[in-house]
Formats: structure tokens, C-alpha cells, sequence
């Protein structure tokens, strides 16, 4: 430690050496301490300190001390807004300061340095007035008591009481100065005082809490996608509505439609499973006709390959009804539309026993229970749907009524009916037949009936309008009347078929057993006629290919191929039983199916045998069960058979049935129409040159 | 005309239970509340409520694969008998069956 230097001062030099001898003899005696433990104060090297090489060590470093203020800024820039730009300011304050304190010293000349002055000297005079006043007491009683002392005692009363005077002044002065006590301007005591604290105290007040649920919701593709469905349709029925204003019986109807939807909802909430019931019915049926189902998908009978051309109908699902137990089928037909659909007309051929009729619309889907459920008064003979609407139904009754049954509407009865007014038959109707529309767009149908009358009926404006197109006379049997009047005697239709090209071509069977070849235009004469059979023709149908060709049955038990230019028939079979019905298949030209009344059902194929039926099985289970009607299903290979007892069979044709022309090798197998057409052709050129040989 | 639908489906309803092989019916509506059953009361509650949850789930799984499709039944065949579940847009209809095979 280096040693102070002695203190300028003079006062101090005595303190200084005073020190510097405190120093050494503590720094003797430090020093003396020092050397005991200096060896054990070794030099502990702190394990962070740097190392350095002597010669770093011995390296001097100058340092520079500068008057600058190490923390001011060396570059402080300022925004100068007359220049708009920073600028540099060149000069910084270097100044920094350590320690400040704000002190009372006033100036001698200032005004509250005056006025302290003045104040001071007030105080400081009357000390002094009164120390001068003392001391000229004083020097009184000093000039007084020599004065006195001569003058005698008589001045020793005015000295006494001089003296008390000054004695009371002295006294007196003292007291002043010890009144006027100077008021300290450093010290100084705070006087404080705290109001008293309130102690705090928490208030709350909380509401009821609302009401909360909780509310999950899933966001998935579907609940979005639905959402946007509901969005387009809103936005479609505000353009509807802007669209429908003016029409008031459309207002009208929207009213009769609100009506109905509000009822429907007050009522019983069962109705709204209608469509699920119904799947599970058809789910239920295909479980306990499970193997039905199964079969008519995919059984392919395997045996016909021995079978050696001959073919079987594999019974699938049978349809009855008990409402309809007691009633024929006197009516079958597929709906265009859908290809499980069927339509079963039940009435009665007896002419006894006439009842009540019956239309069952079935699904193969559900063979329990039939779709639709019509009921009539009269047996219903016929049937027909249209092919554009296939909900139209148009059935001929045994009373000669022709109805049409709207199958969108739920109602039991028909929408359309004839009366009497209206020119119904006076005898049933055998056969009816949609027509394109007429030229109005109105719907059209054709009815033929026994009462020899060929009706056309036109729906106008829900009005059944009929027109007699032909009347079927037996021609050779005029009879002159007394007045001389030509009756014809009139023939009865009991069938007719329209051509399918030819619109205006048509044939009728009658129950003579002629077949006429009539067409639309011409009403009173027949285009051209054919002896076909001894009894009466109970069906005739065009080929669904060849234009030329068709066929005909009757009770006479035999069913006969025709080509309309010639007179007599191609082909003549003889089934040992009156035959109900016969039908083209609609996948072959060369293939069709009759049912006789002895329970059996005939399936040919001209094309494989041109004599004999590859088919010929016994479809129901008593052989007093007559059949009445067959029918081919356009797309399925199956075929529908009714009887008299008002069953329905269904039945699959095994592959030897629906054999399609076998490919040669190396030629591609060519199917359509053209091909049926020519097959036809050849099996006709056949027989016809057989005939013109014979 | 509503009382038709109303006695039709309450006969479509009979059919069903009276066809051969069905030992239940059920309608659930869509909370799995069963409305109308033809079996004893826990089992309603248990078919019902397990039966929901799975057509939900089946229906949700159909429309998230695309939504324009919809769920038209749903058939359970198991090792007794088979559950067909037929959903509604409010209502469930539930049948078990035995189909004797």
C-alpha cells in the first residue's frame, strides 16, 4: 500500500504524521502478521483467470484518461424537420453528473438574502441596544460612584436605583435574545396523521347461471352435403312460388295440399313407416322363399344337355290371394316398366256364375301379398297397360264396361269408367288394347266385345268418349227383314291384335271361328278373312318379329301359325284339350307357349321342332285346374300361368328353351330382329314349298 | 284416405309378424324409443337401443362414402336367426326371422 501524502494543511501535518506513524506501526504490525501466515497464503489461482505467457504479462498497455463521459452517445441523430432528413448532431453533452443535491444557499444581493439580513440585524440590534445600554449604565454608575462617593449618599439612591434600572435591563435583555429563538431550517420534524382505515369488506352477488344443455353435433360429408340440398330447394320453391302467382286454381290447389299435409302430420305417426314395412315385408318373403329367389336368379337347369332338346318349366313363386280364391284368372300382363310387375285380372267365365272382379297388381318381390288391390262389381275379362304410363290400366268388364284404373292415385275405384250413356258394350268385353295417343295428346284405347262392335275409346278431358270403329258382320248371312231392311248378322269378337308396325292393321278372332284382318280406316268392310277354326278363336297374336306371321288358338284344341297373305295356316298343332291362351316369346321369333284347360302348358320351338312341343308339363297340382292365361315376362325367362282357381304360377324356362341360333365357328353370332326375321323366313319357305308341292 | 294408410300399413304390420319364421316386430322411432313391439319389454328396450346406434352408424358410414346414397336396410344374419332393420326417415322397423334353412 503506498503511503499517503501529507496533507497540504497545516493543521493536519501533526494528524498526518500522526497517521503515517498509525501506519507503520500497524503496518509493522500487519506486516509482522503478514509474514506468519504469508506462506500459507499461497497464491490460489481462481480456476477461471486467465493465462498468459510472461511475455504477454510484461506487455504494457497504455491507457488514456480522457475527460469524456464513457456512457454519452457518440452519435446522436435527430430528425430535423427543416430539412426533413436525420441528422448527425455534431457536439454531444460529455457532461455527466455523479451526485446532485439541491441546497438553500441564497445570494447575499437577492431579495430573500436581504430580507434574512434585515431580519437578523433587527434581532443582533437589540442585543446591541441593550449591551450599550448596560455598558452606558456602566460607565453611569462608574462616573456616578466617584461623583457619589464625593458628592456624598445623597446620590446613592438615583445610583441605586440606577443600578436596579440596570440590573432590571440586564435582566430584562437576557430574557429577549432567549424569546427570540431562530427557527432551524434543516431540522425539522413531520407531523402526520392517518384518518382511520375502513376495514374492507367483499361484496358479491352472483345471477342465476342460464340455463345450459349440452349440444353435440357431427360434421360429416353428408350432414354438409344435406344441408346444401335444403338450401337448393328453398331457393327452388321461392322461384316456384314467384312463378305459380297468378294461376288462382293452382293457389287452390296449393291450399287443398297444405291441408293435406297438415292432416297427415296430426295423424297417427305409424303411416310414416308405410315404405320401410314394405321393404321388410319383400326382405321377410325373399327369407322364407329364399331358395325360390336363389333359383330364378341362377338356377340354370344342367339336365337339358341330356335332355336332347327337350326343356322343362321350373316352378318358382305361385301367387294367390284369398279375396280372390273363388274367381279365375281371366286376365294376365307384364308392366312395361318394371319387369317384376304383374298384373292379374280375376273374373269369371261361367256365364251362371257371374260374381264380383278383382285387379291384383303382384311383385315378384313379394309373392304373399299383392301390390295393388282393385275391386269391381263385374268380373274384370281384360286388361292392358299403357306402355309410356305404366300406371294406366285399362280393364274390360263381363258387363261390357271399360274402366281405367290410375295405379298413382290410392284409390280403390277406377278413375275412368263407361256407362251405358256412354256406349258400353252390351255384351263383356273380351279384349282391350292401349292406342298411341290421338293428335289431341288425349289417351286412346280399342275394345272388342261380343256384341260385335269394335270400340275406340278416347279419354277427352276426363270424359270417356267412344267411337264404334268396326262392326263385325257375318258376312253371307244378310237377311231381308219385312220392310226390307238387310240384318246382318252380327259376328262376335272375342279377340284382337294390333299389328306392331303396321298401326292401322289388326286382327280379330271371333266366335265363329273366323279371324278378320281389319284395319282402322275402313269400318265397314274386313280387309281380309280366314277360316281358322271350327269353335271360337280364344287368342290371336302378331309375331313379335315377323311382320307376316301370327298365331291363333281356340277351344277346338289346336293352335295355328298363320302368314297373313296366305289363307291357310303354316303350322297346325293339336294339344288334345282346349287351349286358354297362347303367347309369343319375346326373345325368339320361333319359340311360343300355350296352356290347354287339362293343366298343361306347351312350349315350342320351330325352329328346333317344327311338330312336336319341346315342352309339355303338367304346371298345376290338380288336372281340374284349367288353365287360362300365359304370359312371358320381356325381360326375365320366365312365364306366368294362371288358372280358374285363381292362382298365378310362376315359372322358369330351362336353357332347351330359350336356345338362341348356335354360333358356327367363325362367324359372329348375329342378334336382333333381322336375324328372328330370317329365321322365321326359312322354316315358312319351308313349309310353303311343301305346300305348293302338295 | 289417411285412415287407408293407416289401416294398410297397420295389416302390412300383421302380415310381416304373422309370415312364417318371424318371431318379432318392433317400430323404434328415431330417439330408439320403442313406439310399437311384439315382443316382451326388456327385449324391445335392449334390440332397440343397440339396433339405433348401429344404423346410425351403418347409415353414416354409407352417406360419408357419398352422400347422394342413402342406407335402404340392413340385414344381420346370425348363427339363430336374422335381424332386418328397414330405417325411416323418422322411424326404425325392426324384424327377427328365423329363416329355417
Amino acid at each position: 500500500m503506498p503511503h499517503k501524502q501529507p496533507p497540504p494543511r497545516k493543521q493536519s501535518i501533526n494528524m498526518g504524521r500522526g497517521t503515517r506513524k498509525r501506519d507503520e506501526d500497524s503496518g509493522t504490525e500487519v506486516g509482522e502478521g503478514t509474514d506468519e501466515w504469508a506462506q500459507s497464503k499461497a497464491t490460489v489461482k481462481p480456476p477461471d483467470q486467465l493465462d498468459l505467457t510472461d511475455a504477454e504479462l510484461k506487455e504494457e498497455f497504455t491507457r488514456i484518461l480522457t475527460a469524456n463521459n464513457p456512457h454519452a452517445p457518440q452519435n446522436i441523430v435527430r430528425y430535423s424537420f427543416k430539412e426533413g432528413t436525420y441528422k448527425l448532431i455534431g457536439f454531444v453533452d460529455q457532461l455527466a453528473v455523479h451526485f446532485t443535491q439541491v441546497g438553500n444557499l441564497i445570494p447575499k444581493d437577492s431579495d430573500e438574502g436581504r430580507r434574512q439580513h434585515y431580519r437578523d440585524e433587527l434581532a443582533a440590534g437589540s442585543q446591541e441596544s441593550a449591551k450599550l445600554v448596560i455598558s452606558e449604565t456602566e460607565i453611569l454608575e462608574e462616573e456616578e460612584e466617584p461623583k457619589e462617593v464625593e458628592a456624598g449618599s445623597q446620590t446613592d439612591v438615583p445610583i441605586v436605583e440606577a443600578s436596579q434600572k440596570v440590573a432590571e435591563e440586564e435582566l430584562m435583555t437576557p430574557k429577549q435574545p432567549k424569546e427570540r429563538k431562530l427557527t432551524n431550517k434543516f431540522n425539522f420534524s413531520e407531523r402526520a396523521s392517518q384518518t382511520f382505515n375502513n376495514p374492507l369488506r367483499d361484496r358479491e352477488c352472483q345471477m342465476e347461471p342460464p340455463p345450459r344443455t349440452n349440444f353435440s353435433a357431427t360434421a360429416n360429408q353428408w350432414e354438409i352435403y344435406d344441408a346444401y340440398m335444403e338450401e337448393l330447394e328453398k331457393q327452388e320453391k321461392t322461384k316456384e312460388k314467384e312463378k305459380t302467382k297468378t294461376p288462382v286454381a293452382k293457389k287452390m290447389g296449393k291450399m287443398a295440399m297444405r291441408k293435406m299435409t297438415s292432416l297427415e302430420s296430426q295423424s297417427d305417426d305409424i303411416t310414416k313407416v308405410t315404405q320401410a314395412a314394405k321393404i321388410v315385408e319383400r326382405m321377410v318373403n325373399q327369407n322364407t322363399y329364399d331358395d325360390v329367389a336363389q333359383d330364378f336368379k341362377y338356377y340354370e337347369d344342367a339336365a337339358d344337355e341330356y335332355r336332347d332338346q327337350e326343356g322343362t318349366l321350373l316352378p318358382l313363386w305361385k301367387f294367390q290371394n284369398d279375396k280372390a280364391k273363388r274367381l279365375a284368372v281371366t286376365a294376365l300382363f307384364w308392366n312395361p316398366k318394371y319387369n317384376d310387375l304383374f298384373a292379374v285380372g280375376h273374373g269369371s267365365y261361367d256365364f251362371m256364375k257371374q260374381s264380383r272382379g278383382m285387379l291384383l297388381l303382384y311383385s315378384m318381390k313379394n309373392p304373399s301379398f299383392p301390390e295393388y288391390i282393385f275391386s269391381s262389381e263385374s268380373g274384370i275379362m281384360c286388361l292392358d297397360m299403357h306402355v309410356d304410363h305404366p300406371y294406366l290400366v285399362v280393364v274390360g268388364h263381363y258387363d261390357g264396361n271399360v274402366a281405367i284404373y290410375n295405379l298413382k292415385k290410392p284409390q280403390s275405384q277406377p278413375s275412368f269408367r263407361s256407362s251405358a250413356k256412354s256406349g258400353k258394350h252390351t255384351d263383356p268385353v273380351w279384349q282391350v288394347r292401349w292406342q298411341k295417343d290421338d293428335m289431341d295428346h288425349n289417351l286412346n284405347f280399342f275394345s272388342v266385345s261380343s256384341d260385335g262392335r269394335i270400340v275406340s275409346w278416347t279419354l277427352v278431358k276426363s270424359e270417356l268418349v267412344h267411337t264404334d270403329v268396326i262392326k263385325l258382320k257375318v258376312e253371307g248371312s244378310t237377311t231381308e227383314d219385312l220392310e226390307g231392311l238387310q240384318i246382318h248378322t252380327v259376328g262376335c269378337g272375342t279377340a284382337f291384335d294390333f299389328h306392331r308396325e303396321i298401326d292401322y292393321l289388326f286382327l280379330v278372332g271371333t266366335e265363329e271361328g273366323k279371324i278378320y284382318k281389319c284395319s282402322k280406316s275402313y269400318s265397314s268392310q274386313f280387309l281380309d278373312t280366314y277360316d281358322a277354326h271350327n269353335m271360337a278363336v280364344d287368342a290371336v297374336s302378331w309375331n313379335p318379329y315377323h311382320t307376316k306371321v301370327f298365331m291363333s288358338c281356340s277351344s277346338d284344341w289346336t293352335v295355328k301359325i298363320w302368314d297373313h297373305t296366305i289363307k291357310t295356316p303354316m303350322f297346325i298343332y293339336d294339344l288334345n284339350s282346349a287351349v286358354g291362351d297362347v303367347a309369343w316369346a319375346p326373345y325368339s321369333s320361333t319359340v311360343f307357349a300355350a296352356v290347354t284347360t287339362n293343366g298343361k302348358t306347351h312350349v315350342f320351338d320351330l325352329s328346333i321342332n317344327k311338330y312336336e312341343a319341346i315342352c309339355n308339363q303338367p304346371v298345376v297340382a290338380r288336372k281340374k285346374n284349367k288353365l287360362t292365361h300365359v304370359q312371358f315376362n320381356p325381360i326375365h325367362p320366365i312365364i306366368i300361368v294362371g288358372d280358374d282357381r285363381g292362382h298365378v304360377t310362376c315359372l322358369k324356362l330351362s336353357p332347351n328353351l330359350r336356345k338362341m341360333p348356335k354360333e358356327k365357328k367363325g362367324q359372329e353370332v348375329q342378334k336382333g330382329p333381322a336375324v328372328e326375321i330370317a329365321k322365321l323366313d326359312k322354316l315358312l319357305n319351308l313349309v310353303r314349298e311343301v305346300k305348293t308341292k302338295t | 284416405m289417411i285412415g287407408n294408410d293407416h289401416a294398410e300399413v297397420e295389416e302390412t304390420l300383421k302380415r310381416i309378424q304373422s309370415h312364417k319364421g318371424v318371431i318379432g316386430t318392433m317400430v323404434v322411432n328415431a330417439e330408439g324409443i320403442p313406439i310399437r313391439t311384439t315382443l316382451d319389454n326388456s327385449t324391445t328396450v335392449q334390440y332397440a337401443g343397440l339396433l339405433h346406434q348401429l344404423t346410425m352408424k351403418a347409415k353414416s358410414t354409407v352417406r360419408d362414402i357419398d352422400p347422394q346414397n342413402d342406407l335402404t336396410f340392413l340385414r344381420i344374419r346370425s348363427k339363430k336367426h336374422e335381424i332386418m332393420v328397414a330405417p325411416d326417415k323418422e322411424y326404425l322397423l325392426i324384424v327377427i326371422q328365423n329363416p329355417c334353412e
